[in-house]
């Protein structure tokens, strides 16, 4: 979360698109939310304004002059994988830079190919 | 700079939000800046329980900048020693407070009825607890407010048990389940106010003064902790590691330190628990080493056969320490119980392992019998006595219980066996009998706390070079890490890390931050706190010269050498000196 952040020239979490949560109490275990990169991303698909446009390689790409700030796109991922940028009115999308991955020192998620 | 202190008054239910940014400038964040904000709030001889004791809680400008400084700093006058009171904690604490917008936070006053606070972002709210107030479990009221409240995985739950509903001196906070603000009370200063729980959330971001630079330090800090050897240690094993050292140079405390040696410390050594019962690891948010250990352990269902429940039990070198050697028991899977209890009831376990200790002493010493101890024939190493009697020491069945509640100073002072009441300026014991600097570290540091002024380190490289130090030497020591520690623990740096964030890498750290420091200019500051925090104590009534010796202590042979009671008393007349003229 802190380095996904840091990616983008801040500090804290605000702007991170990756997020970790236990499941239900730490005795449990942590899941890890971050976009997975659908081939047909259901998000893009219901944003009124063309703001999400397909990524080549997976994923979708916003265009934030074009966003309204609808959170439709929250509700279309079925993951949860949309985070809110709560002083720009503007969703949160993973890029898939895997800048993250270097600040796992546990090798618990890793970048990979899709074809 | 975080520079917000949110003010939270319970009595009259409202809340503000106040720019300190003066103050954090001076005084940095953390320990630096919770005693003055306790000097300011806390009226002189104010009795910890009643509602005018504040609540500070402080994190430091590292916080959420940058690995490992991941603590959060409380402070509030102890019911435990009637003093300044000062508890760390891990966990999700610190980068929760940072996220909601706050360097700090003041809760003062007391609720009439039981409250639980939930502060996301801008918004404090006043919740209704009267549900959750007299819960036989801590762990069910986290689960509870896991449900009720937003910001899964970037929030804190602090919690209170029953032991600090019932006001018990020594009684914890917990956070997160696993991580605590262990000693000194601060738990029933919760109690004293109606206050279960805190709940704080928030997503913020921050801005930086040159994130390229920015980037880099981070990038040298995080690789400069996962190259550490030690560590490696803390990841691998966890602070348990210690236990079997420690016992080989016969510096763990054992039976209310009888002895300094437990013939069957192998068994719950942190191998030992690694290889039989580790079940998962954890680490505080924001920290790639992860020294958290849980345990799982299966117990079978009384009457139904093949029933199981399993339990996640967090466990460290202190907790081992103190319901396993210091009162004789052996078997991990007993041991975990304890811990167990001790965490669903929100018990400090270092006090209560310390109390119980001499609980046992005093009834083989005849000083009390089964009239005091309700039936309880305590002995070394019987875990099911000692389950009964933590269960009536917080259900304060009688008059025994209640003292034994107060801390060993109050309850030798009652049923006698002063001599062997382990505890530092009112502070029951931690884990370390490695010679007269751990001890003196004990009476003379402003928590009486082995992370004070690391006088078991000192007795460490003694034992390891064997070279005495005179007194004058060993107590400008003690006096120069506790003031350097003022520095890291204003930060707020979890101490593991002391090694990696030495004064040249804090300097550099900062500067991203907009902030120019110097080793001196550091150095002075950390003496300004540790002075600070003296005069706070002298103000409440502490006396460098009328600190109690427990005789055990010149006993027992330590490895570093024998301890007399004369060097003590020269050592802290030396300390006073040098703490006036700070
Ligand atoms: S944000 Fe969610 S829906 Fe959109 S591509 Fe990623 S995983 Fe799929
Ligand atoms: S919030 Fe923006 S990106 Fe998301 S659906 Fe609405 S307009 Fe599209
Ligand atoms: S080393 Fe352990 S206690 Fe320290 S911040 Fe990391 S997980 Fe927490």
């Amino acid at each position: 979360m802190i380095a996904c952040n840091r990616r983008f020239g801040e500090a804290g979490v605000a702007k991170s698109s990756i997020h970790i949560k236990s499941a239900g109490g730490i005795e449990r275990g942590f899941i890890v939310l971050v976009c997975r990169a659908c081939v047909d991303p259901p998000c893009m698909k219901v944003c009124p304004t063309d703001a999400l446009s397909k990524r080549v390689g997976g994923g979708v790409i916003l265009n934030s002059s074009k966003c309204v700030g609808c959170k439709l796109c929250v509700n279309a991922c079925t993951i949860g994988a949309i985070f809110w940028d709560e002083e720009n009115e503007k969703p949160v999308i993973c890029v898939h830079c895997g800048y993250c991955v270097n600040y796992c020192p546990y090798n618990v998620i890793k970048m990979e190919e899709i074809s | 700079m975080p520079s917000k202190v949110l003010y939270i008054d319970l009595s009259r239910r409202r809340f503000w939000v106040e720019d300190r940014r003066k103050f954090f400038e001076e005084w940095i964040g953390g320990s630096g800046v919770a005693i003055k904000l306790l000097e300011e709030e806390c009226p002189k001889n104010v009795n910890p329980l009643e509602p005018e004791n504040p609540i500070i809680f402080a994190i430091g400008p590292f916080t959420s900048f940058y690995p490992i400084a991941s603590k959060t700093v409380a402070m509030f006058k102890s019911p435990l020693t009637g003093n300044l009171g000062e508890s760390h904690c891990g966990g999700r604490s610190a980068l929760a407070i940072r996220m909601a917008g706050y360097g700090a936070i003041v809760i003062k006053g007391a609720s009439e009825t039981p409250v639980y606070l939930a502060i996301h972002g801008e918004k404090t709210y006043f919740r209704e607890g009267s549900a959750i107030w007299n819960m036989a479990n801590s762990y069910t009221v986290g689960r509870i407010l896991r449900d009720r409240e937003p910001g899964a995985g970037a929030r804190t739950i602090m919690r209170i048990g029953r032991a600090g509903e019932k006001l018990i001196s020594y009684a914890c906070v917990v956070t997160e389940t696993y991580r605590h603000f262990g000693r000194l009370g601060l738990g029933a200063v919760f109690g004293g106010k109606k206050l279960k729980a805190i709940v704080i959330s928030g997503r913020k971001s921050l801005p930086l003064a040159d994130s390229k630079a920015y980037r880099e330090v981070y990038k040298e800090i995080f690789d400069a902790l996962l190259a550490s050897p030690s560590m490696k240690k803390y990841h691998e094993l966890g602070t348990s590691m210690n236990v079997n050292p420690l016992n080989e140079i016969k510096a763990l405390p054992t039976r209310n330190l009888k002895k300094a040696n437990f013939e069957e410390a192998e068994k719950i050594s942190g191998e030992a628990f690694a290889k039989d019962f580790l079940g998962k690891r954890l680490a505080c948010a924001h920290c790639p080493v992860s020294c958290i250990h849980l345990a799982a352990l299966r117990t079978p269902y009384d009457l139904e056969p093949y029933f199981y429940k399993t339990k996640m039990i967090c466990y460290d070198y202190e907790t081992i320490y103190a319901l396993g050697s210091m009162i004789g028991v052996s078997d991990p899977k007993e041991l975990l119980k304890l811990l167990d209890e001790v965490e669903a009831l929100g018990l400090d376990a270092i006090s209560t392992g310390v109390a119980l200790a001499w609980a046992t002493e005093a009834q083989e010493k005849g000083l009390i019998s089964t009239k005091e101890t309700n039936g309880l024939h305590l002995k070394w190493s019987e875990a099911e006595t000692y389950l009964k009697a933590i269960k009536l020491l917080v259900n304060q069945v009688n008059d025994f219980y209640k003292a034994l509640g107060k801390g060993v100073e109050y309850a030798s002072s009652i049923y006698g066996g002063k001599d062997f009441a382990l505890a530092f300026g009112g502070n029951e014991m931690p884990g370390y009998h490695t010679g007269l600097a751990a001890h003196l570290g004990f009476l003379i540091g402003s928590r009486h706390s082995h992370l004070d002024c690391a006088g078991y380190s000192i007795d460490q490289k003694i034992i390891a070079s064997r070279k005495k130090l005179t007194i004058e030497e060993l107590t400008e020591e003690l006096i120069n890490e506790e003031a350097w520690r003022q520095i890291l623990s204003s930060l707020v740096i979890c101490f593991f890390a002391r090694g990696i964030y030495k004064p040249e890498l804090i300097i550099k750290a900062f500067k991203p931050l907009g902030m120019e420091f110097t080793e001196d200019s550091l150095k002075a500051i950390g003496k300004k706190i540790l002075k600070a925090k003296y005069e706070f104590k002298v103000r409440e009534g502490f006396n460098l010269g009328e600190l109690r010796i427990p005789e055990r202590i010149l006993q027992t042979s330590a490895p570093a050498g024998e301890i007399s009671k004369e060097s003590i008393i020269k050592a802290l007349k030396l300390v006073e000196e040098k703490l006036t003229a700070l």
